[in-house]
């Protein structure tokens, strides 16, 4: 049953949306792990409850608003300083349209 | 080991009296974590020259007249997930390794504010994923008080420095046990708060819909002391409650004559280690000679709870985790492209368990899945609350043990998730319906380990919580 | 309206096919408060990158965002002003990465969104279906270097977070359009509606006002949508006017050669007036949407609701009209323009000072493109007055108009500055003499009472002066002349 609830195939398209490269091993590992996890959490689609509502927060409060009020902003060379790779008072990345295996 | 004799509220009652010097109580504590903290490995930073200055300047407040606040110049272990200003704040993953928070956590600025002294940052699981402290990237932590064993997780370097007495409080995070669960296994008092009682602003999110922050301490006074001091209105997290809260400490020693506590039925015999019942068991006879009305309370959903919280827990981790890109702050490993830079430094950054979790929650999350698996479980969540809300109509309090068994030894369950994510079965629940519950320790188990019984109150229930804390800590004398 | 096929593309294949455009536009706004949509680092245009940056906009962990009031009821007055429903809402993440959106989650609004199911209504008359109006958070922005600054050859990109977590009111209408007029008009009415409730400042320039065009064609008579194509990059009503214009040329070529259209997203690139396709991987995107579990639901209260909706300002709509009644002779679309940029109040206003209505329309309309500056109401009501009294040639009053837009002022002292303003008194004086000398008959009969009589005198000043003399002075000194 694991190795049907999520095939190696599944587990690799979930890792490039999640922005991870897996290696063959831990798609295997993962793919059967996943499996097993989801068969023990399978015991929810049991359970006779598509009338209730979705807990959002465990309480039901709403509307925490702030007003328009400039603060203190961040100090750009502190913020900066903890940066991979800047330029110009600004955060360099490699070429943002590159093929994402 | 050889813990702290005195409590934090003795500790700053001498410093503000000038019996102590705060900078002597840093010195000695400093001098503890010298002798077992290499053994130990509760911390990823001691700060120990920022302890000293700060204790300092706490001692010239004093000599100038100045009431620091109720913990003045006690030593605080942080752990790693809350943002420190200048700190290193690294949640014990490669990923953030040498990160440095601009700003404070809130529930760190409340702590210092009321003259405490931050001592070091201490080890998790990697991003709080984890119940052993095994999870994180640097080295696991060890149980002081069986250093084959572990500490518990995931704020097992908190629960571990409290308990080696490296500092008489530390914070940590919970999540789905993450305090309770360590506390238990360490023999040490841990707090999770009623869910929007402690801001959740500066710490490092894990499951923001469950992640509350709470004490360690060694008694249930200092960590009454903590919790009042941190549990505070913030407007900087708008999930923060704004109502007023009566503090915990002025009734600590009001007992529980006539209070109704219920065993909670579902969190009990199947899965619990024989002795940690027994240790349960006389835990209610104690509260039962206090004066309390005990009687078995029924949670029929609360078995549903693991299985919630391992769907919402990781799908919110997926989508809180993704800003660890490479990009701002922390880790880069170059590559041609910036997805590929993004891929690149999200493998090499994360560990296996952090990986599994954002796995599995981005695919509950994914086109297809959302309404059998996170909409599910977000309706579990309504069901265990409603639940519960009915076990509230005949008890005031509830009762189960903490954790199924004693500490474990370190390597025994890291193979096999599945039997690591049971350790949070008593746990869980809690989390997501947003109540308060605490660990007390009482006493130890066959193998001479701490055993922990968890105390759980309705939504801002902790006064009467800890008030039943308080009679189970007197009753062991 | 239809288009008659190929008839830009000129191969005459199928060119007997009539084809209809369907245009659904999605316009995003920013809104026009001092802060970020969840933080309180300031929502301006421009600055050194990476200045306006908080915790929360910048993403760093163990930041949280706290939603800015000002944005919520910017938003519920788009709504109204729209004619939505506004109801209790729900923000969610929308999950996908990019190096511009800090947290590679944008917080917006899914499936309850503040305003839903409004319509707006066109110059022309016709009603367009507003299918919701969201609230969402902006990103930074991206500049590619090398590559000629595209995107695709770039060498590599600077991120600057300035605009990040800027609030947006994504406005989504329902596919109603039907020729690239129309959705000029849409855009332009909604801009109008939007500047007037005080949202936005509508400029498409400064990309504070964005919009991408959902467009896709049928056969006429067809009842079905064709498959559409989002066009992204139109930064003016121009470009977006033949960006539309274009795609709708190309979908059909395509659709009359057998040839299908191919669900894309496509950039309109304004140096060759061509729309492109983006790299097309649209089926790895999947947002994975969920409730943000750091806010909590928002439910303006009734009461607040109703407070926005009593004091919202005339719309658009309202404003033509009333200006429309004061100006009977003017024309619908000249009407249109006035209130477009704003200027309905200063028109209405100079008229009630006294204002020539049909000259102050005219400058509004010709001469005021750029603005009105320092210009105010009785300026402008006088300097009509001066024209209408033909103390000023209409180049004269050009200059004076000018001049009163840049640095304010009383028009009739401007005038003098220039050398245009009649004469002084003593040269008044004088031309009196002269002109009594020479017409003493004239003279005598106002004298006796002919009152019509002022008009010839002045006439005849006005006419040996070459219009420089001032008629009202030169009237007054007649009056005096008599009583004396």
């Amino acid at each position: 049953m694991s190795q049907e609830r999520i095939t190696k195939h599944e587990c690799a398209h979930v890792a490039a949306l999640a922005r991870l490269r897996l290696t063959d091993d831990e798609l295997d590992r993962f793919s059967t792990q996943l499996g097993e996890l989801l068969d023990h959490v399978a015991e929810v689609e049991s359970l006779d409850i598509d009338d209730l509502p979705a807990t959002q927060h465990p309480f039901g409060i709403s509307n925490l608003l702030r007003a328009d009020e400039p603060a203190q902003t961040l100090d750009r060379d502190q913020v900066l300083a903890q940066a991979p790779h800047i330029e110009n008072g600004q955060f360099r990345v490699p070429p943002v349209l590159g093929e994402a295996s | 080991m050889n813990p702290s004799p005195t409590s934090a509220s003795q500790t700053a009652a001498a410093v503000r009296s000038k019996a102590r010097s705060a900078l002597s109580v840093v010195e000695e504590h400093l001098a503890v974590i010298g002798q077992s903290e290499e053994e130990i490995c509760a911390f990823n930073i001691v700060t120990a020259d920022k302890a000293r200055s700060r204790a300092a300047q706490i001692d010239a407040q004093i000599a100038q007249g100045h009431n620091p606040g109720p913990l003045a110049g006690v030593p605080v272990a942080i752990k790693d997930n809350l943002c420190t200003k200048g700190i290193p704040t690294t949640c014990s993953s490669r990923i953030l390794e040498g990160w440095e928070p601009p700003y404070d956590a809130t529930a760190v600025e409340l702590l210092c504010g009321a003259g405490a002294v931050i001592i070091g940052k201490t080890n998790m699981d990697e991003f709080a994923m984890g119940s052993s402290t095994e999870n994180s990237a640097f080295r696991p932590t060890r149980n002081p008080q069986d250093t084959s064993k572990v500490p518990g997780g995931s704020s097992g370097g908190s629960a571990a420095a409290v308990a080696a007495g490296f500092a008489p409080i530390a914070l940590g995070t919970d999540t789905g046990g993450s305090i309770r669960q360590p506390a238990a296994l360490c023999g040490v008092v841990g707090v999770k708060p009623t869910y929007g009682r402690v801001s959740r602003y500066g710490l490092i999110a894990f499951a923001s819909s469950l992640d509350q922050i709470g004490p360690f301490a060694n008694t249930v006074a200092d960590a009454a002391l903590v919790t009042d001091v941190i549990a505070q209105f913030d407007s900087r997290d708008s999930t923060s409650i704004s109502q007023p809260v009566a503090d915990v400490l002025p009734t600590l020693d009001h007992g529980v004559a006539g209070v109704r506590i219920g065993v909670i039925k579902e969190l009990g015999g199947k899965g619990i280690a024989p002795d940690v019942a027994a240790r349960c068991d006389q835990a209610i006879g104690a509260l039962e000679s206090a004066g309390a009305k005990v009687g078995q309370a029924s949670v029929p959903s609360a078995g549903y709870g693991l299985s919630a919280y391992y769907l919402i827990a990781p799908a919110e981790a997926s989508s809180n985790l993704a800003r660890f890109d490479g990009v701002r702050y922390g880790l880069r490993v170059d590559a041609k492209s910036t997805p590929e830079m993004n891929i690149a430094t999200r493998s090499a950054g994360f560990g296996e368990e952090v990986k599994r979790r954002i796995m599995l929650g981005t695919y509950a999350l994914s086109s297809g899945y959302y309404d059998a698996y996170y909409a599910k479980a977000q309706k579990v969540r309504t069901l265990i609350i409603a639940d519960f809300a009915k076990a509230w109509e005949d008890f005031d309090l509830l009762l189960s043990p903490t954790s199924p068994t004693t500490a474990f030894s370190l390597g025994e369950r890291t193979a096999d998730p599945m039997a690591m994510y049971m350790s949070d079965v008593c746990t869980v629940p809690v989390n997501l319906t947003g109540q308060a519950a605490m660990s007390v320790p009482y006493g130890c188990g066959q193998d001479g380990l701490p055993v922990g019984v968890q105390i759980l109150a309705p939504a801002l229930g902790e006064p009467l919580m800890f008030r039943a804390a308080a009679v189970l800590e007197a009753s062991l004398g | 309206m239809s288009q008659q096929g190929l008839e830009s593309t000129g191969d005459g294949v199928a060119a007997e096919a009539e084809w209809e455009t369907v245009i659904g536009l999605e316009v995003h706004a920013e809104l026009a408060t001092q802060t970020k949509l969840f933080s309180a680092s300031p929502n301006r245009f421009g600055g050194e990158p990476n200045t306006h940056i908080d915790p929360v906009s910048l993403g760093l962990p163990g930041a949280l965002p706290v939603l800015n009031q000002k944005a919520v009821e910017l938003a519920i007055r788009v709504g109204l002003a729209l004619n939505c429903t506004v109801q209790p809402s729900v923000f969610a993440r929308k999950n996908y990465f990019y190096p511009d959106m800090p947290k590679n989650f944008q917080t917006s609004q899914y499936d309850r969104p503040i305003n839903t199911d409004g319509w707006l209504e066109l110059a022309s008359g016709k009603r367009v279906g507003i299918e919701r109006a969201h609230l969402e958070e902006d990103t930074g922005k991206t500049t590619h270097i090398g590559g000629g600054g595209r995107i695709h050859e770039a060498g590599y990109s600077l991120v600057d977070y300035n605009r990040a977590g800027v609030p947006l009111i994504e406005i989504v209408g329902r596919p109603e359009l039907r020729s690239a007029e129309e959705a000029r008009q849409y855009v332009s009415e909604l801009r109008g509606i939007l500047v007037a409730v005080g949202a936005s400042d509508g400029k498409m320039e400064e990309g504070s006002l964005r919009v991408d065009c959902n467009v896709s064609v049928r056969p006429v008579g067809s009842e079905t949508l064709g498959t559409r194509c989002e066009i992204k990059n139109v930064n003016s009503l121009r470009s977006m006017a033949r960006a539309i214009t274009y795609e709708a040329n190309r979908q059909i070529k395509l659709l009359s050669n057998g040839e299908p259209v191919v669900q894309q997203t496509r950039h309109w690139d304004e140096s060759d007036g061509r729309t492109h396709a983006l790299r097309s991987k649209e089926e790895d995107y999947d947002y994975r949407y969920f409730p943000e579990p750091d806010l909590l639901p928002l439910e303006p209260s009734l009461d607040w609701v109703e407070q926005i909706r009593q004091a919202l300002p005339p719309l658009p709509r309202d404003r033509r009209s009333k200006l429309a009644e004061l100006l009977p002779s003017a024309n619908a679309a000249s009407v249109a323009v006035v209130v477009e940029r704003g200027m309905d109040t200063l028109v209405t206003d100079a008229i009630g000072a006294g204002g020539v209505a049909q000259r102050v329309h005219n400058h509004v309309v010709h001469n005021l493109a750029d603005g009105v500056g320092c210009l105010l109401a009785d300026a402008l009501a006088e300097l009509t007055q001066m024209e209408e009294a033909k103390e000023l040639t209409s180049t004269q009053a050009k200059k004076v108009l000018e001049a009163l837009v840049a640095e304010g002022g009383a028009p009739r002292q401007l005038a003098t500055g220039m050398g245009f303003e009649a004469m002084a008194v003593e040269q008044l004086e004088a031309l009196l003499d002269e002109l009594l000398a020479t017409y003493p008959a004239e003279w005598q009969r106002f004298c006796d009472g002919d009152a019509k009589l002022t008009g010839f005198f002045v006439g005849q000043a006005m006419k040996s002066t070459q219009g420089k003399a001032d008629g009202k002075a030169l009237t007054q000194l007649l009056n005096s002349r008599r009583s004396s």
